[in-house]
């Protein structure tokens, strides 16, 4: 009892921080009463602290999911027969490195990729937000780029060299000086350069294919031994197809094979007109249980309402701080916390009744029915928090999924438990002390 | 009125056989429906492509779904969903073919096309989702079987509870046959969620219910019969107030939501009914029987 003015000023602490936080990062303000005239906008500063080698920087903006910015999500299957063991683990990590170095190239921001594994197969999930054009995507990341030179033994048959795309320091685009197309210009580390140096030695005169992905790029024919360790190919591409090549070679061939077996697109537009529906679908849903707790329990039921508000602003700044990325079944996951937060107060309120009903007075009631309510509100929550973990996987066990949706409801409905539990309990509790001792 | 039912003790274990007999039928139906007409997957199970498209006309949906079969691709459907807005469930289809698709809607449509979604999931796809959902089900069930019994140091409990959940998650799939049947619910991946949290969602009420048993009993024991009854008197009002905010909840997102969660509120909502009326009228019920009839074998 002792510590309910401490307890209050805790509650105020935390909700300010949290309204700050859960508010929009620009707030518009513009007013116009007679000589009175403000316009202008208010923007919350970025936090960016950093003590010794520890650095936190966080804008405290909402990140949301694929189905609500817009993008999309591709699922290639990894065909791993060739390599066994762990030589599996290690073309598995590599190709996860090449493919994110593809992306990268690319130019999307925040991708996301990762590997899964269940019953002995492998896949690769390359999330590209805001992208949502991926017939480039898919086939930049799909491609295997497999780079090699190849000697001309007769007409028909071309002899395979150990020269090959791994020998590669960087290609870069650049234009012949004398035709002014564009080119590819390689440069090789120092074995690649030696292994060209022998190999156009053996070939002048001939003709040195170079191969990507199983196709002649072009063919030129070897005038003297180079040993500069560089070379450049020139054939019959626009700057594009330069600028392709570049890419795919500078990300490196990919070194087992991948095949495309689910695509996921949305676009920008029905993401945005999803979060609108969503919120008028929360912000009336909210407004219907407020009026009927108050309905039901009176002033306790304004208690709750206050609350519920506090939760809301809560739940909403751990988003931002954690940070959860927000998916369309996240936001049906926090509108359901919502209708759940509530229970702890309305399994409170009952007990209140009860005890009052038996003639016990306020303040004894209240201590009462938070004591007696607390065992049964937190064993059933536990049985919500253990599917919710289940559905999350946060352990990424390969027995159970790791779909991203399904993860974002799972974790916006646990995360509403927990803070549902604290102001359920501790902030209704500490409120109703403190207006039933007055 | 609830207050007086409350003051009168009412009896709620005499109609243990009524509500066994209205979960039979409910249930009966449900199944009986998914067994005749089966579940519509969606693309997460079934695999094939879904396009939803925005054209500047409207299009005749049968010209398009022959147009696009012309090019040896198979047409499930196609949907108007809002003005100039349709979507086209088609097989799996290969990356390039979405072009061709493209262009013959260029053409019907007369204007440009705006590929506002596209899922294209391979067949390999849905074997695998269903393993990790059993798996997760499972791995749910014998959790919370386990949790509950050892909350409650009885397996009689536990037991109890997991039934209730089972007959929840039972209706839930039940309904939605019937919902696939006559107004073309797709069972995707959201609607495994939705099950995965009924069964959560029906043991947190059974637990609130279990513990008010394990409080009468140890404060005033009798009859187990009476306990029941006056724990259901008891918790009833509590039960039936916290569905209703969560239910509030679910109808604003099912009028007001979007179209791709509309089916998974719609989901969550009868799992939400479910789990209220499976505590009191299954859960209870079937613990106060199962006491009596140790009792029974004891004599």
């Amino acid at each position: 009892m002792k510590h309910v003015g401490r307890n209050i000023v805790l509650i105020i602490v935390i909700t300010l921080v949290g309204l700050f936080i859960a508010v929009p990062r620009q707030i518009p303000i513009k007013l116009h009463v007679g000589p009175l005239n403000i316009d202008q906008t208010i923007e919350r500063r970025n936090l960016d602290v950093k003590v010794g080698s520890f650095e936190l920087k966080r804008n405290f903006d909402l990140l949301l999911g694929l189905d609500l910015v817009g993008g999309s999500r591709l699922v290639f299957d990894i065909d791993t027969t060739q390599v066994e063991g762990t030589n599996k683990a290690q073309a598995i990590e590599s190709l996860r490195l090449v493919i994110e170095r593809r992306v990268n190239l690319f130019g999307v921001s925040e991708p996301n990729i990762q590997t899964t594994e269940f019953e002995g197969k492998n896949k690769i999930i390359v999330e590209l937000p805001g992208l949502t054009d991926t017939k480039e995507a898919v086939a930049l990341v799909g491609k295997t780029a497999q780079l090699s030179f190849a000697k001309v033994q007769d007409e028909q048959t071309l002899l395979p060299t150990d020269l090959t795309g791994a020998d590669l320091k960087n290609a870069q685009v650049g234009f012949d000086q004398v035709t002014g197309q564009p080119v590819v210009q390689l440069s090789f580390t120092s074995q690649g350069a030696e292994k060209f140096a022998n190999l156009t030695a053996e070939s002048v005169g001939k003709p040195l294919p170079i191969i990507l992905d199983g196709q002649i790029l072009s063919a030129p024919v070897v005038q003297e031994k180079i040993a500069g360790g560089s070379a450049q190919i020139s054939g019959d591409f626009s700057l594009e197809e330069a600028r392709a090549i570049t890419i795919q070679l500078n990300a490196g061939a990919l070194p087992l094979p991948i095949s495309l077996i689910e695509e996921r697109t949305v676009g920008a537009s029905l993401g945005q007109e999803a979060v609108n529906k969503s919120i008028k679908a929360g912000a009336v849903g909210l407004l219907i249980v407020l009026i009927f707790m108050i309905l039901l329990y009176r002033k306790l039921g304004v208690v709750a309402g206050i609350g519920l508000v506090i939760f809301g602003i809560i739940t909403i700044a751990l988003y931002k701080i954690i940070p959860v990325v927000l998916t369309l079944p996240g936001i049906t996951g926090f509108l359901l916390s919502v209708g759940m937060a509530v229970d702890s107060n309305i399994l409170i309120f009952e007990r209140y009744r009860e005890e009052r009903a038996k003639g016990a007075s306020a303040p004894y009631a209240l201590e009462i029915a938070f004591g007696r309510a607390w065992d049964s509100i937190r064993d059933a929550n536990i049985a919500t928090l253990v599917t919710c973990f289940i559905l999350a996987n946060p352990l990424d066990w390969n027995f159970l999924n790791t779909s991203g949706p399904v993860r974002g409801f799972a974790i916006t409905l646990a995360l509403g438990i927990g803070v549902s539990l604290f102001t359920g309990v501790f902030v209704s509790r500490n409120l109703l002390r403190f207006l039933i001792k007055k | 009125m609830a207050k007086e039912i409350i003051e009168k003790q009412f009896n709620w274990m005499k109609y243990r056989a009524v509500y066994t007999v209205i979960s039979l039928i409910c249930i009966t139906i449900g199944l009986g429906t998914l067994f005749t007409s089966g579940l519509k997957l969606g693309v997460d199970f079934s695999g094939g492509a879904v396009l939803e498209y925005s054209f500047v006309n409207d299009i005749s949906t049968e010209e398009a779904s022959q147009k696009i079969q012309e090019k040896d691709i198979t047409v499930s459907s196609v949907q108007k969903v809002q003005d100039k807005t349709y979507l086209f469930k088609l097989q799996t289809i290969a990356r390039e073919q979405e072009g061709d698709i493209s262009n013959i809607l260029k053409e019907l449509s007369k204007g440009e096309v705006t590929l506002n979604r596209f899922d294209n999931v391979g067949p390999t796809i849905g074997p695998e989702l269903l393993k990790k959902t059993l798996y997760a089900v499972v791995i749910a069930a014998i959790t919370i079987l386990l949790w509950i019994a050892y909350q409650f140091r009885s397996i009689k409990f536990g037991l109890s509870a997991t039934v209730a959940t089972i007959h929840d998650a039972l209706i839930l799939i039940g309904s939605f046959a019937l919902l696939s049947k006559y107004f073309g619910a797709e069972a995707d991946f959201l609607f495994v969620t939705a099950v995965l949290t009924t069964l959560s969602f029906s043991v947190h009420d059974t637990i609130v219910v279990f513990d008010r048993i394990r409080e009468i009993r140890r404060k005033n024991g009798g009859d187990i019969k009476d306990i029941a009854n006056k724990a259901l008197s008891e918790t009833m009002r509590r039960s039936i107030a916290n569905s209703l905010t969560i239910i509030f909840m679910l109808l604003a997102l099912i009028v007001l939501g979007g179209s791709s969660t509309q089916w998974f509120a719609v989901a969550l909502l009868i799992g939400t009914i479910s789990g209220t009326y499976s505590s009191p009228f299954i859960a209870v019920p079937l613990l106060v029987t199962w006491d009596e009839a140790l009792k029974r074998l004891r004599k």
